[in-house]
């Protein structure tokens, strides 16, 4: 009853709650992958981590391994990392250089980095059989692949809006606040991948990010040590601790200080954090990339872009991206209780060094895997999994606060306090329109 | 050839390194930061191929005032990712004495390690080698520079790391 179970889906999710089954259940899990991250515009890399031709980095979208290569000719492609011969991966390692042509490690059929192919060895066996060029005997493309200010995404359905439509003005942000912070209008990522498992549901993590109310409670004992230490640094030094100090303290700013943030839901799922940080003091530092902009852009236009206070956001279902600190995180779900993060920052071309030394001082300090922040947050992600397993104790994960109190203006969703349950019930709107469209 | 040193320089090197490993997995914090000289580091880099730490993304990069802040944070009694703690346990070998300054006495050593740590009945494995720079004083041995390089060091981590491996 295909009918019967696409509708049971959109039970699952009420304005204020979600039945438990979402995070936990393995049919709901593998019907994600099929409506979700098998449909939608997914992120794979940055164009820059492929920078000469013949590189490659490998990923997952949904259940598929994916590669984005660069060929000879500077195109960036993304394809499906299987041999269409046997059926093999192609690329076992995670990233590289595979030189002119990628190599089979079973029957050496060579690929050009568009997927087509070079070569075959021993050909007679084929002469007559089969034409090289019939599509099934290369490397298959990612159904649909695009590209924003350097962002490549691919979507594994033929159908659908196209990129920019999908992210909308919300999740464009993102991309937009990053790069436009670079006098040269561009981002450059640092070829450094943290990879972190999760033993949790995909949706909890994407939700923490945005989640106000947690930060002073989660990291208590962190944000104490870090303003302790801040504190005995400047005593003992005479000087202002480094900048990545006052990032671990900010996790306890007062909860006056959360309420006074906004978020800010988008159509598709999108979802902003704004306020916060504000990551614009009176350092030579920050005064030399207000510099740098000017020259590139004018006074008015660098205020406009230093003055642009997105802290997070949220490109739903795949990505956390910091803009204001250069971080993004993508969301690789490996089942419904484990979930694969991969961690990345960048440089903006042009800009003072003391900016990039920010981004690597929160890399550090927040997504390294020494993390005294992120550490946290895993142990509260995995027991919230095993409390979300059980079968009794409740059915529903409650999303009331402020509840019935966000304001809709031309598809935008306001919440009338930066604490409020609002990011996620904007996520699961669109998981709901998702799970249960096009049935 | 490799050099040979005395068997009380190496003795004494071993000594140094066991009781580190002996101080980390016993959570003697006191006794930890006294190993390190006042400008001491520990470093364990992303990358197995990594040669300088400034500037670069690290997995550990950490001075006194660092170490002491992850000191005060695993001991502060909302750190609820602590309770229950770590249990570790390492052994040290295969020491071997790089270079010995016949002027100061300072050491360049490398070592080998195995650790298994314990959490909430999940037991993980570690392995790797350790680089320490060791500085002479009259109070015996302190690190200058204690480089760690795990062998997972690209992997995917099941959870981070809270203390120092």
């Amino acid at each position: 009853m295909p009918d019967g179970q696409e509708v049971h889906y959109g039970d699952y999710v009420q304005d204020d709650r979600v039945h438990k089954a979402v995070y936990a259940d393995q049919a709901v899990y593998e019907s994600e992958l099929d409506n979700i991250f098998h449909k939608k515009w997914i992120y794979i890399g940055h164009e820059s981590q492929v920078p000469n031709p013949g590189d490659y980095w490998t990923t997952w979208v949904g259940k598929e391994r994916m590669i984005m290569s660069r060929g000879s000719d500077g195109a960036v492609h993304v394809l499906y990392n299987r041999c269409p011969h046997r059926g093999s991966l192609i690329c076992n390692n995670e990233h590289g250089n595979a030189g002119k042509a990628f190599r089979c490690a079973y029957h050496a059929w060579q690929f050009y980095m568009d997927g087509s192919v070079r070569q075959v060895p021993m050909k007679q066996g084929y002469d007559g059989v089969i034409d090289y060029k019939d599509p099934q005997f290369s490397m298959v493309r990612a159904e649909r692949q695009g590209n924003y200010r350097g962002f490549i995404f691919a979507s594994l359905s033929t159908e659908g809006e196209d990129l920019e439509t999908y992210l909308g003005q919300g999740a464009r942000a993102a991309f937009d606040d990053i790069c436009n912070r670079s006098p040269q209008g561009e981002a450059e990522i640092v070829a450094n991948c943290f990879r972190i498992i999760q033993h949790s549901n995909w949706k909890i993590f994407l939700e923490n990010q945005l989640d106000a109310v947690h930060p002073s409670i989660t990291h208590h004992s962190t944000g104490d040590a870090a303003a302790a230490m801040q504190k005995k640094y400047k005593d003992k030094t005479g000087d202002d601790a480094p900048m990545g100090y006052q990032f671990l303290a900010d996790f306890t700013l007062p909860f006056e200080k959360w309420d006074s943030l906004q978020t800010v839901g988008f159509p598709n799922g999108h979802t902003q954090l704004t306020g916060y940080m504000g990551l614009r003091p009176r350092d030579p530092v920050t005064l030399a990339h207000e510099a740098a902009l000017t020259d590139a852009y004018g006074a008015e236009r660098m205020d406009e872009i230093l003055s642009t206070n997105v802290h997070h956001v949220i490109v739903y279902p795949c990505l956390s991206v910091q803009p204001p600190l250069q971080q993004l995180r993508a969301v690789r779900p490996l089942g419904p209780n484990k979930t694969l993060t991969e961690i990345w920052h960048f440089r903006l071309k042009g800009a003072p060094d003391g900016i990039y030394e920010r981004a690597l001082a929160y890399y550090y300090h927040v997504n390294s895997p020494s993390t005294m922040v992120n550490a946290d947050d895993l142990n509260n992600f995995r027991a919230i999994q095993e409390g979300l397993a059980m079968v009794g104790g409740g059915d529903w994960v409650s999303l009331h606060r402020n509840a019935g109190q966000d304001t809709v203006d031309n598809g935008v969703t306001h919440s009338v306090t930066g604490m409020s349950e609002m990011p996620m019930r904007n996520m699961f709107a669109a998981w709901k329109q998702f799970m249960t469209e096009g049935n | 050839m490799a050099a040979i040193f005395s068997v009380e320089t190496q003795l004494a090197v071993e000594r140094f390194l066991y009781r580190q490993a002996e101080i980390v997995d016993d959570r003697e914090w006191d006794a930890w930061l006294a190993l390190f000289a006042e400008d001491g580091k520990y470093w364990m880099p992303a990358t197995a191929d990594q040669e300088v730490a400034d500037g670069q993304p690290n997995i550990f990069y950490e001075d006194l005032f660092l170490m002491e802040m992850r000191i005060k944070r695993v001991c502060h009694p909302y750190a609820h990712s602590q309770a229950p703690t770590q249990r570790l346990s390492r052994v040290v070998s295969n020491v071997i004495i790089e270079s010995e300054d016949g002027a100061t006495g300072d050491i360049v050593v490398r070592s080998k390690f195995h650790l298994v740590e314990y959490r909430l009945d999940d037991q993980r494995y570690f392995g790797g080698k350790y680089r320490h720079h060791l500085k002479q004083t009259d109070d015996g041995y302190r690190i200058q520079l204690q480089r760690v390089d795990i062998a997972n060091v690209e992997g995917p981590f099941g959870y981070v790391l809270q203390t120092w491996l």
